[in-house]
């Protein structure tokens, strides 16, 4: 195993790893960036330097083309780029500390020792539990869109996308380009949304452009005599056993409009929005707070993305939804922080750097408490019936977690101590908010109240092999003593 | 369920799904390959035996555990293919010795 | 409904010491709260391998291993019993308990240790392993070990079920289980005490101190010393494998839902309950020299937990000289004497007669210099 040593270690090579790292090394740092994926990208350009698609920009569009020269000139900064990398432990500290496994060909376990450590893991699709959610065939938007992206994969016709968002209408006109169409889009945002988010127009307006674009698509959508159908509710998915074949998704069905549509699918993608991945900021012991806008947790960062932990900083979507092009900046922003607290530039410098940054990272995000108030799912999505199962892992249902919460249990880690909800290997990324939501329901509290899972290293699973290549063989290891 | 549009590499890996070789594109992973070809299910839960497939192709779910090479409990969203793989369901609970 | 002022006992914390009482205690018809902490508190319940242990127990106090082995044998019944009253199985299984060895050294250093707890006491029976028998009854361990020690009087149980059923037949039974209660001040008055919580103050004719850690700060309120030091233990869960060892070990024990868990470490770090790559690495090269067909399995979710440590590792049971009617209760075996802290602890602790194996468990064993925990 080896070691090495950086001014400032990036997880995450998405927008806002990228850019950090690019200016980062502008600034005259040591960079190290490690990612999970096979390239450079993130989620939001994933294999956007290399498509699979011979017809990559008209079917997927210009902003996500807009990722090729980020990746170009974040390969050409001279960050040390770790692919295929997990960073399962960060322990804090002067310097910090991480743990890193390569899976490549060339894998193995590296210790990486640092002055700075900037989290840029991103987002996940909000866990939208509903009755049969759990079956083959039931798939996330983002999940088929990341399968078109990077497999150059797209759905057959028999296909319903179920939810609410503009990643819902992005897809459907991204396979619309693709020459495709889909069976029915069942949009479950509520009458009256649009109505709530109107106070927000204004200041949506300043980026007007993201308005324009979001209509243009739903009207593509619209045009093309893809079944349509609004405020649904009461989403569920219903399953086939066939003899000697397990069960899978065959049809959705909801209400909508005072009726109930039953709709056969080979195919449910479903979407909620997207939601910070908060898992290796919390297992350092960053701070969260509950968001109520956008419904979910964020860590607590300062203006420059500083977290509450010492030389911990977290940029784009895993500090708080923004999009692509807030990320960016954040990241941008954050490695101008980094610069001037290791003595790289001074303060001045740092001003006058960033303000470009900062003023486009608030045209970004002025488009947000629009989208937010529109598409952030109501309670009555965030809280599924009895039967539905909450933790996919263990599978425990929301009935169980209800039971559990009016027998006054304290909180979600005593909830997972008592019913295993959240001890499987997604580390509860797909139950964590589910749970708060239900004992916030039953015990008459709030979500930031009630609070969240804790969370330790391994940030994902690690085999006991790579675990154990740890220790330098060299070293003499005293176990405690054991009085009794 | 699933359909490739026109690529701009040909590159091909041949590969074995559940005892069926298949010849699928090099850049894909385990899970494209599975669901390319119509598998949607790729396990039997380890706690009820139901069956459970890819949920969200991006390495946070943990639904896509296959046996790859003897190895089981992958996750196939997160593993490229390569040449001579040898890919199987996991049938409940994993099988080290 | 709001929550009655006055109970016959309070029981401050609601972990595994505490609900145990707890659950003896409304058994003899008492009216019982239980105030607990937070969900975020230190709650060395969770941090639990699950053993119920007696082998090699007691080489410096014999009765803590009859203590231990009389709450062992108590086990089944008392899981037999939880089951039935709330459905929740606290999962206890008793296969026998293995200790590997890895060295011929060390299978001799805990042959004579065992052998000379035997010679003292006849129910501390064992065998001494070599590897073929070893593998025999565990074919997944390697080959490259020694051998073991085992102990019919061992097993194991889930601590997390364990507890679980316990809230559930204590508040099932009338008790009233408080969270977010804890209780930050014991006052003595008039022969009673005034227990103070965040959630208002309660009146009880008894207290029971089982809140752990916090036992510290408590005691000297009612007159007890409670000399304890936390010591963190490191914890490791696989994901869930094929069943493939049958017995408990110290250091690797699978549950009955598949999953491994790895641990036995021990280390002083003040009140620091995180997880450190250094003990994680050394578990983890531990449990694939057991058993080297671990080396692919993945580990899914690690902890620390802060054990309740006295200088000599022994229990304390005591009820306060100046303040009669207050109670003091430290183990760091939780799991291991939850059925006697339920069926021997409590009657006591309700008015009966002290048990006399539980004599030498009282703090006067610790000298006037010993060192007061650091909490």
């Amino acid at each position: 195993m080896s070691e090495l040593q950086c001014d400032l270690l990036i997880v995450g090579a998405g927008p806002a790893g990228m850019a950090a790292a690019i200016e980062a090394r502008a600034r005259g740092l040591t960079v190290i960036v490690a990612d999970e994926g096979k390239q450079a990208g993130g989620q939001i350009y994933r294999q956007a330097a290399h498509s699979p698609l011979a017809h990559a920009d008209q079917v997927l569009g210009a902003d996500y083309a807009a990722g090729r020269p980020l990746i170009a000139r974040f390969m050409a900064s001279g960050a040390q780029y770790f692919a295929q990398t997990l960073v399962w432990q960060i322990e804090p500290g002067a310097p910090l500390s991480a743990m890193l496994t390569c899976r490549g060909e060339a894998g193995g376990t590296l210790r990486v020792r640092a002055q700075a450590l900037l989290l840029a893991t991103g987002a996940q699709e909000r866990a939208w539990p509903v009755r049969g959610w759990t079956l083959p065939g039931v798939m996330g938007v983002g999940a088929a869109q990341t399968m078109l992206k990077a497999g150059g994969l797209v759905p057959g016709a028999n296909t319903v996308l179920a939810g609410s968002g503009p990643l819902l209408w992005l897809y459907a006109s991204q396979l619309l380009q693709a020459g495709r169409t889909l069976r029915a889009i069942v949009d479950t945002t509520p009458r009256g949304a649009l109505r709530g988010a109107l106070r927000h127009l204004p200041r949506a307006w300043r980026a007007g452009e993201y308005l324009f674009k979001g209509l243009r698509m739903m009207r593509a959508v619209r045009r093309s005599g893809i079944e349509l159908y609004r405020a649904a509710r009461d989403v569920e998915v219903l399953g086939e056993a066939q003899p000697h074949l397990p069960a899978k998704a065959r049809a959705i069905r909801f209400r909508a409009g005072g009726h109930q549509y039953e709709i056969p699918a080979d195919l449910i993608l479903l979407h909620q929005g997207v939601v910070p991945g908060g898992n290796a900021a919390r297992s350092i012991g960053c701070a969260h707070r509950w968001d109520d806008a956008q419904a979910c947790w964020q860590p607590q960062v300062d203006s420059w993305g500083r977290s509450s932990v010492a030389r911990v900083w977290i940029a784009g979507d895993g500090a708080g939804i923004g999009g692509a092009k807030a990320a960016e900046h954040a990241g941008e922003l954050a490695a101008l922080d980094i610069a001037a607290d290791l003595g790289h530039i001074d303060p001045p410098t740092r001003a006058s750097a960033s303000r470009a940054a900062r003023a486009e990272l608030d045209h970004h995000l002025t488009i947000r408490p629009f989208l937010d108030a529109l598409y952030t799912p109501p309670p009555s999505l965030r809280r599924p019936a009895e039967d539905v199962v909450v933790c996919r892992c263990e599978e425990v249902s929301a009935g169980e977690i209800r039971r559990l919460a009016r027998l006054d249990c304290a909180g979600p880690n005593q909830l997972k101590a008592f019913s295993r909800c959240g001890m499987g290997p997604c580390q509860g990324r797909w139950c964590g908010t589910t749970v708060g939501e239900l004992l916030a329901e039953v015990q008459g509290r709030q979500p930031r109240e009630v609070g969240y899972y804790r969370i330790r290293a391994p940030i994902k699973p690690v085999t006991i092999d790579e675990l154990a290549t740890v220790l330098p063989t060299d070293r003499d290891f005293v176990r405690g003593e054991f009085p009794s | 369920m699933f359909e490739l549009l026109p690529l701009s590499t040909a590159a091909t890996v041949s590969i074995d799904l559940d005892g069926h070789t298949s010849r699928v594109p090099a850049h894909f992973s385990v899970a494209e390959a599975l669901l390319a070809s119509g598998r949607n299910t790729c396990r039997a839960s380890q706690v009820s035996g139901e069956p459970r497939g890819p949920f969200c192709m991006m390495g946070v779910c943990f639904e896509c555990l296959v046996d790859i090479d003897g190895v089981p409990n992958q996750q196939a969203c997160m593993t490229p293919v390569r040449p001579g793989m040898q890919v199987r369901n996991m049938r409940g609970k994993a099988r080290l010795a | 409904m709001s929550v009655p002022r006055t109970f016959d006992i309070v029981v401050a914390g609601g972990g595994l010491v505490g609900m145990a009482i707890a659950y003896g205690l409304v058994r003899t018809g008492a009216r019982v709260a239980v105030c607990d902490g937070d969900d975020n508190a230190f709650r060395a319940a969770r941090g639990n391998f699950g053993l119920v242990w007696v082998q090699g127990k007691g080489a410096r106090c014999l009765p803590y291993a009859q203590w231990s082995l009389g709450s062992s044998e108590r086990w089944s019944s008392f899981a037999a019993q939880l089951t039935r009253e709330t459905g929740t199985d606290p999962g206890f299984d008793r296969p026998g308990g293995i200790e590997l060895c890895e060295t011929a050294a060390e299978l001799e250093a805990g042959h004579k240790l065992l052998e000379s707890l035997h010679q003292r006491e006849a129910g501390l029976g064992y065998q001494v392993l070599d590897n073929a028998a070893l593998r025999r009854r565990v074919p997944a361990a390697s080959a490259q070990l020694a051998g073991a020690l085992y102990s019919r009087n061992d097993g194991h149980a889930n601590p997390l079920f364990t507890l679980s059923a316990l809230h559930q037949a204590f508040q099932l039974r009338g008790g009233a289980y408080l969270p977010r209660h804890e209780v930050t001040e014991v006052r003595p008055f008039a022969g009673r005490f005034d227990v103070v919580t965040p959630g208002g103050t309660f009146e009880a004719g008894r207290v029971v101190l089982a809140a752990g850690l916090g036992n510290a700060r408590l005691g000297p309120m009612v007159g007890l010393r409670a000399p304890i030091a936390p010591l963190r233990g490191q914890i490791m869960v696989t994901e869930k494998l094929a069943p493939f060892l049958d017995y408990p070990t110290l250091v690797v024990r699978q549950t009955r839902e598949g999953s491994v868990m790895l641990g036995d470490s021990a280390e002083n770090v003040g009140l620091d309950d995180g997880t450190t790559r250094n003990v994680m690495a050394d578990i983890a090269r531990r449990a694939r020299t057991a058993f080297p067909m671990l080396a692919h399995a993945r580990i899914v979710r690690a902890w620390g937990a802060l054990r309740i440590m006295t200088p000599d590792g022994l229990p304390v049971y005591e009820e306060s000289a100046a303040q009669p009617g207050a109670f003091l209760a430290i183990c760091h075996s939780g799991v291991t004497l939850a059925a006697a802290h339920a069926d021997t602890i409590a009657p006591w602790i309700a008015g009966g007669a002290r048990p006399a194996v539980i004599d030498p468990f009282v703090t006067a064993r610790f000298n006037a210099s010993t060192e007061v925990g650091y909490v």
